[in-house]
């Protein structure tokens, strides 16, 4: 049983799915979902504590040894972003179940969950699998799911969202499939382990250097890096508000994944960083995301929108990190990229409470909610703090890193911008804050605006305390992430 | 290598090209997916044709032959077929959704809608 781990984390929830359809009893269905995802969560945090023993994990589907076979590998930043993923799911499930009664037809919640679980299952995937093509693979499924349930939202511009997603998102996956064509006429192989190997004995060509620039634009879209980010924003804003928290913290932060297993494993630093100068590109994309979503961010009155904008430039920080290209800088990528989702995931959570009592996360329609609704309006807080980065946050210490990272590199006017970005981080959660501490309710059912259910708050108070505990004690996830950096910078190298 | 060799490669290039040109020109929903799936066509017959060895045939195994084609990318292909299948399907249903909602499957008429 302990030796497939590797491959249960991904079946549990894939034969979860159509479990849920063939009960289509949304009660049943989430039981099922909550079950399969602590089951996953559990597996995750074993196979965490077995790599940190045992070291890299592999694991040959089907007994076919590797390169001919498909390898699952996992390494600790697998499972460091495996423990991230399913810890979401984990807690945005048994959310879900109070959530989408609200947001979701009766007759569409076995479906909601069916998939939802896909979508989880196809996010694990590709984090394990240690062969390129199974990353597409995996990388569609979570993909066809996530339009599928962005679809679901209530307002009609859910479908223009998510009919743009799977436009922009087919056409990077699309990329990233010619990306592996061009690897595999070079290589013939599609393991990653056995590619990393292959690749630098190939006389130079032109081949290589393109399929890196198709692997790496492919994932760029994914992750929505600015420029590539236009899908975004409506996908988050309109989508039902736990698919919000769950696709705003796990599907870029996977594609972040995929993105460094490209250039670390696959294409080794050497060649992505020193010859590709990949670091180059990104750094000052990143730099303009960072400084013109913060910007956009201020100007939003949707709040949801406004933390979508806000996502933009947080990814801006972790790609950032990575294209330090050094061990400080990439940890802080990490760092930033594992406590990022706990912090938007609680955001968003504190939103979907809000939204589950006014129907509407309107700026306007929020005034003085922090009366009416203090325990949501609590966790807001305190995932807005840790957004920001004060003290005792987990935004904080990814921040500090970041900042170390960028000095030491004597970039001090890149160190200079994410302090000045986080001021303006200050002003867009400030706005929030005023609306709903400092001004009196404006709506004319004041009676009836109550605290949310307890099923909504138990979860979003569980990322909040998260957010908390790991800018107290950073212990556990610093030392993931610094000997995962250190993993990936010591490879070809 | 002469131009002639690549033949099948510059065919690759000009069908991904057309694909692409129609998935950002064209406002239509409908023809953004036809556009797609033109994009994603192209990917599918460079892998095909990347697994055509000269002189070889179907990997079949027969007493005659002792060379075949590499097997492997038109499997690889047939994943990608299916993926890209359900992207159509997904895709065209939301454009039926989005036609019962607006009204409308033109990009710039739905963007008025919204305003």
């Amino acid at each position: 049983m302990m030796n497939h781990l590797p491959v249960l984390q991904v079946i549990i929830p894939l034969l979860a799915a159509p479990l849920c359809v063939i009960v289509r009893n949304g009660q049943i269905a989430g039981v099922i979902a909550v079950a399969s995802s602590w089951v996953s969560l559990w597996m995750a945090w074993k196979i965490f504590q077995l790599v940190q023993v045992a070291g890299t994990i592999s694991y040959n589907l089907g007994g076919w040894l590797a390169p001919v076979g498909i390898e699952y590998r996992i390494d600790t930043l697998a499972a460091f972003v495996l423990i991230l993923v399913t810890l979401v799911g984990a807690v945005v499930t048994p959310y879900a179940i109070t959530s989408v009664k609200k947001e979701i037809d009766e007759s569409k919640e076995s479906l909601f969950y069916a998939a939802f679980l896909l979508c989880l299952s196809g996010l694990l995937g590709i984090v394990v699998t240690g062969d390129i093509f199974n990353v597409f693979v995996f990388l569609e499924i979570s993909s066809l799911s996530a339009y599928a349930l962005i679809a679901l939202g209530k307002d009609r511009r859910a479908l223009i969202a998510s009919y743009q997603y799977l436009i922009m998102g087919s056409v990077g996956a699309t990329f990233i499939v010619i990306g592996i064509g061009m690897l595999y006429v070079m290589t013939g192989s599609l393991n990653m382990a056995d590619l990393a190997i292959l690749l630098p004995e190939l006389p130079s060509n032109r081949i290589i250097p393109v399929a890196f620039a198709f692997l790496t634009i492919g994932v760029c879209l994914k992750l929505a890096l600015f420029p590539l980010h236009v899908w975004l924003p409506n996908a988050y804003a309109y989508a039902p508000s736990a698919v919000t928290a769950f696709i705003a913290s796990t599907a870029t932060k996977v594609a972040i994944y995929m993105l460094l297993r490209i250039c670390f494993t696959i294409f080794g630093p050497d060649f992505s960083f020193v010859k590709m100068q990949l670091g180059a590109i990104l750094l000052p994309l990143s730099v303009i995301a960072i400084f013109s979503m913060s910007l956009v961010a201020i100007f939003q009155t949707n709040v949801k929108r406004m933390l979508a904008y806000s996502s933009l430039a947080q990814i801006g920080y972790i790609v950032l990190g990575i294209s330090l290209f050094t061990n400080t800088g990439l940890t802080a990528g990490i760092l930033h990229l594992f406590n990022h989702a706990v912090i938007k995931g609680s955001l968003f959570m504190a939103l979907g409470c809000v939204m589950y009592r006014l129907n509407s996360v309107d700026l306007e329609s929020m005034r003085g909610l922090g009366k009416k609704m203090p325990l949501t309006m609590g966790a807001f807080l305190v995932g807005g703090f840790s957004l920001i980065g004060v003290p005792f946050t987990a935004g904080f210490i990814s921040k500090w890193y970041l900042i170390q990272g960028a000095l030491e590199k004597g970039l001090w006017p890149v160190a200079l911008l994410v302090l000045m970005t986080s001021l303006m981080a200050v002003v867009y959660i400030w706005r929030v804050v005023e609306s709903v501490y400092f001004s009196e309710f404006g709506g004319s059912d004041a009676d009836e605006i109550t605290e949310a259910p307890l099923g909504l708050l138990l979860p979003t108070w569980a990322l909040a305390i998260l957010c908390l505990y790991f800018g107290i004690n950073g212990t556990f996830t610093v030392l993931a992430a610094s000997s995962a950096a250190a993993n990936l910078m010591g490879v070809g190298s | 290598m002469n131009a002639m060799g690549l033949l099948n490669y510059w065919f690759v290039i000009v069908l991904m090209m057309i694909g692409f040109y129609v998935l950002i020109a064209q406002g239509n929903l409908v023809k953004k997916i036809v556009g797609l799936n033109i994009f994603q066509t192209s990917v599918f017959v460079f892998y095909i044709s990347m697994g055509k060895i000269t002189g070889a045939t179907a990997p079949i195994l027969d007493s005659d032959w002792s060379v075949y084609s590499n097997p492997l990318p038109h499997v690889l292909i047939l994943t990608a077929i299916v993926v890209g299948v359900a992207t159509t399907a997904l895709g065209l249903s939301l454009t039926v959704r989005i036609h019962e909602a607006y009204g409308s499957v033109e990009e710039d008429e739905i963007n008025e809608m919204d305003e």
